[in-house]
């Protein structure tokens, strides 16, 4: 323990710039990624014919190995090598093929029952979808993210074999020396980062659904 | 472990047209260092995990999913794994466990290099670490979602609980379990590209780290690691259907709603409805 601390202390400002990174690439990504797969998902949604071909593609970018789509990107985007916005735009694609499906299931669960009641007050349906539909499917759409968050920060430690800095170079550091602390100390932190970042994203979900906390309460 | 290494930073790497140059000469594919050899590593190292993941996480979703109990733990235990980040796992367990095992047995067609056991255990356990979540969180909610009367029915026909677990929950569950499976195979067939940083190990992932060592080779570099990511993609996508196909032939079809029960009416000879009868079952 007392090791991993010293190490920690030793390599301060390193580690700082590492977790800074990785805190951006993955909360960068879970933003595009989102604002990316609610038009996708709400058209999966709203026209059936179009929610086999969306959910098969986001599967298909879902079994391409993070390494591999890491490298691929450098010659589709003509970034260089070690561009971080290589990674940052590998995650949002994996971000975005898990979340249509997450999107267009969440928008489509919100009962019918529901879309009637909105109607019969008079939303329109731009306003339905936005006051009625996006709400209640807040927690679906959530679970989904919190998913793909936790699975962005461990993924991310993957980009260091391509020589982006982040907290995975300390894997690569403990792998060329003898000693394990780096490595121990890097999984700490990408699992304590992870959670943070699921934290975050409940917190967010029960800010945006306080009607959740009102019915449990009855 | 020298296979970590940093890529020199460069944007003469070739261009990927060379790719396909890469998949179409035969050369790459047969021989006993080609593809179809890493190829079959890749799918030994997916299959052990993946079966061994089965057995840890299918009884105990089904017991949880039964009992109701740990259902707090189960999620925890899933939210938890996803956050390991499996390649500092990797590394850690062959720097840290592999020097401890002394095993230097050689299992014929699976691991023919003396000495490649102590490597193998570790990135099996990374890759069964990995698959278990999905298995075991999709049998959890397959089991609670059963139909409480299907429930309800099984006791009163007076099923023990055991019964009750393999002839009525475990059927019903299976469409949710057999996507949990679906979803695990799929992440260890990408994930089981890092086997190739312990050493006697291969699989295809082994393209990817010797590629990114020369990665301006218009041979070995680039176009071999895009070349065979190509391949884990592909053998991705088989492997999806294929066990979706198996899926169509183990879940009963009167659950998975293949077969049409359309209700046909049963008329006696004066016109007056007895019954329905269900056709097509």
């Amino acid at each position: 323990m007392s090791e991993l601390w010293q190490y920690f202390r030793d390599n301060q400002s390193d580690i700082a710039q590492w977790t800074w990174t990785t805190v951006w690439l993955a909360g960068g990504s879970l933003v595009a990624g989102l604002i990316v797969a609610l038009p996708l998902g709400w058209v999966a949604s709203r026209y059936k014919w179009s929610y086999p071909p969306f959910v098969t593609l986001a599967g298909l970018i879902y079994t391409i190995p993070s390494l591999v789509l890491f490298v691929t990107m450098p010659g589709l985007l003509g970034t260089k090598v070690l561009d971080p916005v290589n990674i940052l735009v590998a995650l949002t694609a994996y971000t975005v093929a898990l979340l249509v499906r997450v999107v267009a299931d969440g928008l489509a669960s919100v009962s019918n029952d529901t879309l009637a009641a909105a109607a019969a007050m008079g939303y329109t349906g731009r306003q339905r979808l936005f006051a009625v539909q996006f709400p209640i499917s807040i927690p679906v759409i959530g679970a989904g993210l919190r998913v793909a968050a936790v699975s962005n920060v461990s993924l991310i430690s993957v980009a260091s074999l391509v020589g982006v800095q982040q907290l995975g170079a300390l894997f690569v550091r403990g792998s060329q020396g003898v000693t394990l602390v780096p490595i121990v100390l890097g999984v700490i932190i990408i699992m304590l980062l992870a959670f943070a970042f699921d934290a975050v994203i409940l917190l967010g979900i029960r800010l945006m659904t306080p009607w959740q906390r009102a019915v449990r309460a009855r | 472990m020298s296979a970590l290494a940093f890529l020199a930073d460069g944007n003469s790497i070739p261009p990927l047209s060379q790719v396909s140059v890469w998949l179409n000469d035969p050369e790459n594919w047969t021989g006993p260092n080609g593809l179809l050899v890493h190829l079959r590593q890749h799918v030994i190292y997916t299959v052990v995990a993946v079966v061994i993941a089965i057995i840890i996480a299918l009884p105990i979703g089904l017991l949880v999913g039964h009992t109701g109990r740990g259902a707090f733990l189960v999620g925890g235990l899933a939210n938890g794994l996803r956050a390991v980040p499996s390649l500092g796992l990797v590394v850690l367990l062959v720097v840290w466990l592999s020097p401890k095992i002394h095993l230097l047995q050689t299992v014929p067609g699976v691991v023919d290099h003396r000495g490649a056991l102590p490597y193998l255990i570790p990135v099996e356990i990374v890759l069964v670490l990995l698959a278990i979540p999905p298995i075991l969180t999709n049998t959890y909610a397959g089991v609670q979602n059963v139909d409480p009367a299907a429930r309800d029915a099984a006791k009163g026909m007076g099923m023990t609980g055991f019964q009750l677990v393999r002839k009525v929950e475990l059927p019903c569950a299976l469409p949710l379990i057999m996507s949990g499976v679906r979803s695990s195979v799929l992440q260890v067939i990408a994930t089981a590209t890092i086997a190739a940083f312990a050493p006697f190990l291969g699989g295809l992932g082994q393209y990817i780290i010797n590629g990114a060592q020369v990665i301006n080779d218009p041979h070995n570099g680039y176009p071999a690691m895009v070349g065979a990511g190509l391949v884990v993609a592909a053998l991705a996508l088989v492997a999806e259907l294929s066990l979706i196909l198996v899926q169509r032939y183990v879940v009963s079809p009167g659950i998975s709603g293949r077969f049409k029960t359309s209700k046909s009416t049963v008329r006696a000879p004066d016109g007056s409805v007895v019954g329905t009868e269900l056709a097509g079952v």
